[in-house]
C-alpha cells in the first residue's frame, strides 16, 4: 500500500511517501525551490519522493493532507466573531487567501498533482488528517515503542495547540488537549517577535540567545515573574491560559500589543538586525525557563494519565532541545523519542502513517529501531551527477577510490583548522543537517565559532554550533546514556573538559561571555556549557563515524562541529550544484562530495 | 461542486449553522477583492493558518 503525505500552505511544505507502513522517502519543498521555509504546494518534493520510491502517481492508494482546512476555518471564523468589530483588517487581508486556496483545497491538490507525469487527478483518493494527530502519528508510529505517551506542542493546528495521547499498537487515543488561543508555541513566538526575530523561523535563535541571560540577575527574575503574573497562568497539570489582553494574534496583524509589552517589560520591541542588549538576553532566558517549566509539567501529566513509561514528542516546541534535555533529566520516562522533523514538515510523514494505521486499519509492529532511517530520507544524486556538475563549472577536483585515504585527508585538513563541506548520500529530512549536507570543522579551535558564523554562515555571531561524536563517546563527553541521533537533546559538556571561568562570568555582557574560552571544545560549548549533541553509530552513518575515528587518532579527541550546509536565510543544500555554489561563494576551504575532493585554492577564479 | 458538498457536510456534522452567513460574507468579500484587483497577500501572523 502506497500513501503520500503532504504538508503545505502554512510554512515548510513537505512530502513523504510510505509503502506498507515503511517510510520510503521524505523531503521539504524549500530544498528544491531554494526558498527558505517555502510553503507552496510541494510539487518538487512529491516528484522527488515518487522518484525515490520508483512509484507513479497512479499507483498511490491515498494522498493525505496534514490538517483539516474546514475545521481550521471554523476556528478562524469563531475567533474573528468573538472579536467583532476588531480584526476587520486582518479578516479582509486573510479571507481572500482562504477563498482562493484553502477552502478549495481538494481542487488545488488535484490540480497541482495533475502536473505530475502519469497522474489522473480524478482517480486520486484525498484524505485529511487532523493537525495534532499528524504530529502525534509522526512521533509514535515512527518510534520503536509498542506503547507510549505522546505529547504534541506547537503554535496551533485546527483548534488544538497542545495534546496528550496514548499510543498502543496501531491506535492513538487523544486524552487531553489545550485549545486556541492558549498556545505555548504562540507564546514563544510572541517573544521571538518582541526580541526582533522572525516569527516561525527565529524561535531557535531565541533559544540560542537565552543562555546569555543571567539567572541571578534582578532583571531576569523580574521578567520571569511578570510573564507568570501578567501573560500566562499555569496550572499544576501543565495546562495554561494566556491573558489575551497582551496578545494580538487572534484577530490582529501582529503577535502582541507592543505598547502593553513595552509598559510591562520597560523596553520597546527590538527592531530586527539592531544590536542585542542584556535585556533581550534576560527576556529570552525568562521565556525559555517558563517554557521548560510548562513542558515538564505537561510531560508529568502525560506520564500520570497514560501510566506509560515511553514518551514520544512532536510539534514545533519539541524542537526546543533545551526543554527536551530537561525532560530527560527528570527521568519521568524510561525512553524518549523525538520526531526529528517535529515541525510541520514532519506532519507529512505523520499524516501518511495515520492514514495507513487508522484509516486503512493496517496493523503495526514496532521495530527495535525508529522508522525515520536517521532522517536520511531525501534524494541522493550519485557520483556521475557530481562529476557532471564539477565539469560544468570547470572545477578542479581529485577522486579517491580508497575511502580510508579520503578520510585520512579530510581528518588531516580538519586538524589543520580547515572548514569542510560534507555532501554525502541521501539528504536529511527535517531542520537539522546530520552528516549528509553538513559543514564540518574542528571543535577545539577557539576561533572557529566566530569564523564559521561570520565567514561561512554569515549569521549572528552569538549562535553556537552543535557537536557530533561517535555513540561510543556520548557518555565520556556529555554523560549521555541514550543516543541523540537527531541533535534534539541539549547536554552539559562533562566537567573534565571545562576551563576555569573568570569571576563575575554570569554578569558579563554577551560579547564578553562569547570571548571566554569555556572548554576544550569552545566552538560547540554554549556560554552555559551546554551542547546540542548529535551521536552517530557505525550503522547510521559509517563514513562520518569512520571520519570521527580517524580524526580522533590524529588529535586525541573525536568531536567535530557539525553545522548545516547553507548560508544564512538559505535552505540547506540539496543538489551537487547547490553545494558547489555554496562552497565557492563562502570561505569554505574544502568540499567533499561523495569521494571527490575540491580545495578552494585550486579552483579557477 | 465538491467544495459546497464538503461544506454542507461539515456544517451538518459540527452543527455550526451560524457560520453559514459568515461564509457567505467571505465569498462576497473575496469576489469584491478579486474584482477590485487587489492582491491576496497572506498576513504573516501565525494563528490564521
Amino acid at each position: 500500500m502506497l500513501i503520500l503525505g503532504i504538508s503545505a500552505f502554512f510554512h515548510d511544505a513537505a512530502a513523504a511517501l510510505i509503502k506498507d507502513g515503511e517510510i520510503i522517502a521524505a523531503a521539504q519543498e524549500e530544498r528544491f525551490t531554494r526558498i527558505k521555509n517555502d510553503a507552496a504546494f510541494p510539487l518538487n518534493a512529491i516528484q522527488s519522493c515518487l522518484d525515490m520510491g520508483w512509484v507513479s502517481p497512479d499507483e498511490l492508494d491515498a494522498v493525505v493532507f496534514y490538517d483539516k482546512p474546514l475545521l481550521k476555518l471554523e476556528r478562524i471564523l469563531e475567533s474573528y466573531h468573538a472579536r467583532v468589530p476588531w480584526g476587520w483588517r486582518s479578516f479582509l487581508t486573510s479571507m481572500p487567501v482562504w477563498m482562493k486556496q484553502k477552502m478549495m483545497l481538494k481542487k488545488v491538490i488535484r490540480d497541482e498533482m495533475a502536473q505530475l507525469p502519469g497522474c489522473d487527478k480524478k482517480k486520486l483518493r484525498l484524505l485529511f488528517c487532523e493537525h495534532h494527530l499528524s504530529h502525534a502519528a509522526s512521533a509514535f508510529y515512527a518510534s520503536p515503542y509498542t506503547e507510549a505517551a505522546i505529547l504534541t506542542i506547537d503554535g496551533v493546528g485546527e483548534w488544538a495547540t497542545t495534546s496528550i495521547s496514548a499510543g498502543k499498537g496501531r491506535e492513538i487515543r487523544m486524552l487531553k488537549e489545550i485549545r486556541f488561543p492558549h498556545s505555548l508555541g504562540l507564546l514563544y513566538s510572541s517573544f521571538t517577535y518582541y526580541c526582533g526575530f522572525e516569527v516561525n523561523a527565529g524561535e531557535y535563535k531565541l533559544m540560542g540567545l537565552a543562555p546569555y541571560g543571567d539567572t541571578g540577575s534582578e532583571e531576569f527574575l523580574r521578567f520571569k515573574r511578570l510573564i507568570s503574573e501578567k501573560l500566562i497562568t499555569v496550572y499544576e497539570d501543565g495546562s495554561f491560559v494566556l491573558h489575551q489582553e497582551y496578545f494580538n494574534y487572534i484577530s490582529g496583524l501582529r503577535m502582541v500589543h507592543e505598547k502593553k509589552w513595552e509598559a510591562l517589560f520597560g523596553f520597546p520591541r527590538r527592531t530586527p538586525e539592531s544590536s542585542i542588549e542584556r535585556c533581550h538576553c534576560n527576556l529570552a532566558l525568562a521565556i525559555q525557563k517558563v517554557t521548560e517549566e510548562i513542558v515538564l509539567k505537561l510531560a508529568a501529566t502525560a506520564r500520570n494519565i497514560t501510566g506509560l513509561d515511553n514518551l514520544c514528542l512532536a510539534g514545533g516546541v519539541a524542537l526546543n532541545c533545551v526543554a527536551n534535555g530537561k525532560i530527560l533529566d527528570t527521568e519521568l520516562f524510561r525512553n524518549l523519542y523525538i520526531q526529528p522533523a517535529a515541525g510541520d514538515a514532519g506532519g507529512a510523514v505523520g499524516a501518511a502513517l495515520a492514514a495507513y494505521h487508522l484509516y486503512f486499519e493496517q496493523e503495526r509492529q514496532a521495530e527495535p529501531w525508529d522508522l525515520m532511517k536517521n532522517a536520511y530520507l531525501g534524494p541522493s544524486f550519485g557520483i556521475e551527477r557530481v562529476r557532471k556538475t564539477l565539469r560544468l563549472n570547470k572545477s578542479v577536483w581529485k577522486e579517491y577510490d580508497d575511502t580510508e585515504e579520503l578520510l585520512s585527508l579530510v581528518a588531516r585538513s580538519l586538524k589543520e583548522k580547515k572548514i569542510v563541506g560534507w555532501f554525502q548520500g541521501r539528504m536529511e529530512f527535517g531542520p537539522r543537517a546530520l552528516g549528509s549536507r553538513s559543514i564540518l570543522a574542528d571543535a577545539s579551535d577557539p576561533d572557529m565559532q566566530r569564523k564559521l558564523n561570520l565567514s561561512i554562515k554569515y549569521r549572528e555571531g552569538f549562535r553556537p554550533f552543535a557537536p557530533v561524536c561517535r555513540i561510543e563517546h556520548a557518555g565520556r563527553y556529555f554523560g549521555l546514556k541514550i543516543p541523540s541521533p537527531y541533535m534534539l537533546l541539549t547536554r552539559r559538556l562533562c566537567s573534565e573538559f571545562w576551563k576555569a571561568l573568570p569571576e563575575e562570568y554570569a554578569a558579563l555582557g554577551m560579547r564578553e561571555k562569547l570571548a571566554v574560552v569555556r572548554s576544550s571544545f569552545p566552538s560547540v560549548t554554549h556560554v552555559d556549557l551546554s551542547c546540542r549533541v548529535q551521536t552517530v553509530t557505525k550503522e547510521s552513518n559509517y563514513k562520518l563515524w569512520r571520519l570521527l575515528c580517524v580524526f580522533e587518532s590524529l588529535t586525541g579527541e573525536g568531536l567535530l562541529i557539525n553545522t548545516s550546509f547553507n548560508v544564512r536565510d538559505e535552505p540547506i543544500v540539496c543538489r551537487p550544484e547547490d553545494a558547489y555554489h555554496c562552497f565557492i561563494h563562502t570561505e569554505m576551504d574544502m568540499l567533499v562530495m561523495d569521494n571527490l575532493v575540491l580545495f578552494k585554492e585550486d579552483q579557477p577564479k | 461542486m465538491e467544495f459546497l458538498r464538503d461544506l454542507w457536510l461539515f456544517l451538518k456534522e459540527r452543527k455550526k449553522w451560524w457560520l453559514l452567513p459568515l461564509i457567505i460574507v467571505i465569498v462576497l468579500v473575496t469576489v469584491l477583492v478579486v474584482l477590485g484587483g487587489s492582491t491576496a497577500l497572506a498576513p504573516f501572523i501565525y494563528s490564521l493558518f
